[in-house]
């Protein structure tokens, strides 16, 4: 990775930016020292975290979103994340359907990331691609992760800001999001507000920020959106616009980036880690005879990780 | 851990709307472990160019069932070209005529699979014809 490359993620070269995510999502050593030199030009992006149940309209939102802040004179780089099959390790990555209209603008970065076998909604690369398309110089990060609805909450430990988004009609999906997406959110929307049903939906909503806020100095709130008539995005924006006025108000800014960085740092960790017991052969071949052990009641599987841990932990 | 995915673009240029052979082979793609970047229909070269670049993808495959295709997949490899995505691999599908295919393979677009092709067919000529 040469230093043109990186002046030119610097100086928001589209080309450049799509090929350092590729090193990055490959975990290609080259990307490594090439994020040790953007990391400095970092800091300035609104990073916004979109999570909700599949169907909900995410991407719709997203395109609209962008759209506005378009208009307002803000570049926005989207990272749109799908679910990788754990059986193929292959993916269908189709948000950019709904984001076309967007690809010739020069101020809008789109890419579309498999998961890859992490959990919790987003792909370990994550962290690396916000940090270079903030970089970059765009001044709005919008995450989409996967649409599942109940384990998607690693999202708040990488976003500013963060955005739950139901829809009506989806009967007790709120009751089932209660545990824990609906606790993550700075920001409801409920999408899809044409159809039947909108008021219970945003009664209950509120009814469960009642609870959640009771005590608290801001409270949570709740949008009524229809993004596919564009419908409710200029409120939004402001609500976006406003929760990170307050981030900063009640200094809790920095506290928010500290965390990313944590979690940051222990994938970072939790990958080299990963990477010394499966890329080394002799540790391949070390696994297989523990398991063939393991199979015949030799050894348990407890007493087998720990020799392996051995070898790393001195 | 380090190998590396192949990422492939599949995009409907021109105006006809019938996507399902786009579809099937996005998914058969899939199951062969690439990554897929579906765009949908209706879509302009320079789009579809913009987005191979933004995804940095290995592979451009372009379906066209119109007969618009000496125009829209040549419009696109000239494209690719003049954006140094020349190491992007170029295929084709839809109906395409026989008599056409020649002229494709001159302007960049490395192999046409006709209706009735079996995918694996295709998952084959990719991972040997990539250039990663």
């Amino acid at each position: 990775m040469n230093d043109a490359l990186i002046q030119q993620v610097l100086s928001g070269d589209q080309r450049s930016i799509a090929r350092l995510i590729t090193c990055a999502e490959n975990n290609d050593p080259d990307a490594t020292a090439a994020m040790k030199k953007i990391h400095p030009h970092t800091g300035s992006a609104h990073i916004i975290g979109i999570t909700g149940v599949m169907g909900s309209g995410k991407s719709t939102l997203i395109y609209e979103l962008t759209r506005l802040y378009r208009k307002m004179g803000k570049t926005v780089g989207i990272i749109a994340i799908d679910p990788t099959s754990p059986f193929s390790g292959g993916a269908l990555l189709g948000d950019r359907v709904r984001m076309m209209e967007l690809a010739m603008d020069e101020g809008v970065f789109i890419r579309s990331m498999g998961t890859r076998g992490m959990l919790g909604g987003l792909t370990s690369a994550v962290y690396d691609v916000v940090e270079i398309l903030d970089a970059s110089g765009k001044d709005i990060v919008i995450i989409e992760t996967v649409g599942v609805g109940q384990a998607e909450v690693d999202i708040i430990k990488i976003a500013d800001t963060t955005l739950v988004v139901v829809v009506p009609g989806l009967g007790d999906s709120i009751q089932t999001l209660k545990a824990g997406v609906m606790e993550i959110a700075d920001i409801y929307v409920v999408n899809k507000a044409d159809r039947p049903g909108v008021e219970q939906t945003i009664a209950e909503v509120e009814s469960l920020v009642d609870i959640t806020c009771s005590g608290k100095d801001r409270k949570t709130p709740v949008l009524a959106t229809t993004a596919k008539q564009s419908e409710g995005i200029e409120e939004l924006v402001q609500a976006i616009i406003n929760h990170r006025s307050y981030l900063s108000e009640v200094h809790l800014f920095e506290k928010q980036r500290r965390q990313r960085y944590e979690a940051e740092l222990i994938e970072i960790i939790r990958k080299r880690l990963m990477g010394f017991i499966f890329d080394e052969e002799t540790f391949k071949e070390r696994i297989e005879s523990l398991l063939d052990q393991i199979s015949k009641k030799n050894i348990d599987p407890y007493s087998a990780a720990n020799e392996i841990l051995a070898h790393i932990i001195k | 851990m380090r190998k590396r995915k192949i990422r492939v673009l599949i995009a409907k240029p021109g105006l006809d709307g019938h996507d399902r052979g786009a579809k099937i082979v996005a998914r058969a793609l899939r199951d062969a472990g690439m990554e897929v970047i579906y765009t949908g229909l209706h879509q302009t070269a320079a789009m579809i160019v913009e987005a191979a670049i933004q995804e940095d993808v290995d592979v451009v495959g372009l379906s066209l069932l119109s007969g618009a295709h000496m125009t829209l997949f040549v419009d696109v490899a000239h494209l690719l070209k003049e954006k140094d995505m020349d190491d992007v691999l170029i295929i084709g599908g839809g109906i395409i005529p026989e008599q056409d295919i020649p002229k494709l393979k001159k302007e960049g677009i490395s192999a046409i699979f006709g209706p009735g092709t079996p995918a694996e067919e295709i998952v084959a000529y990719i991972n040997e014809n990539v250039k990663t």
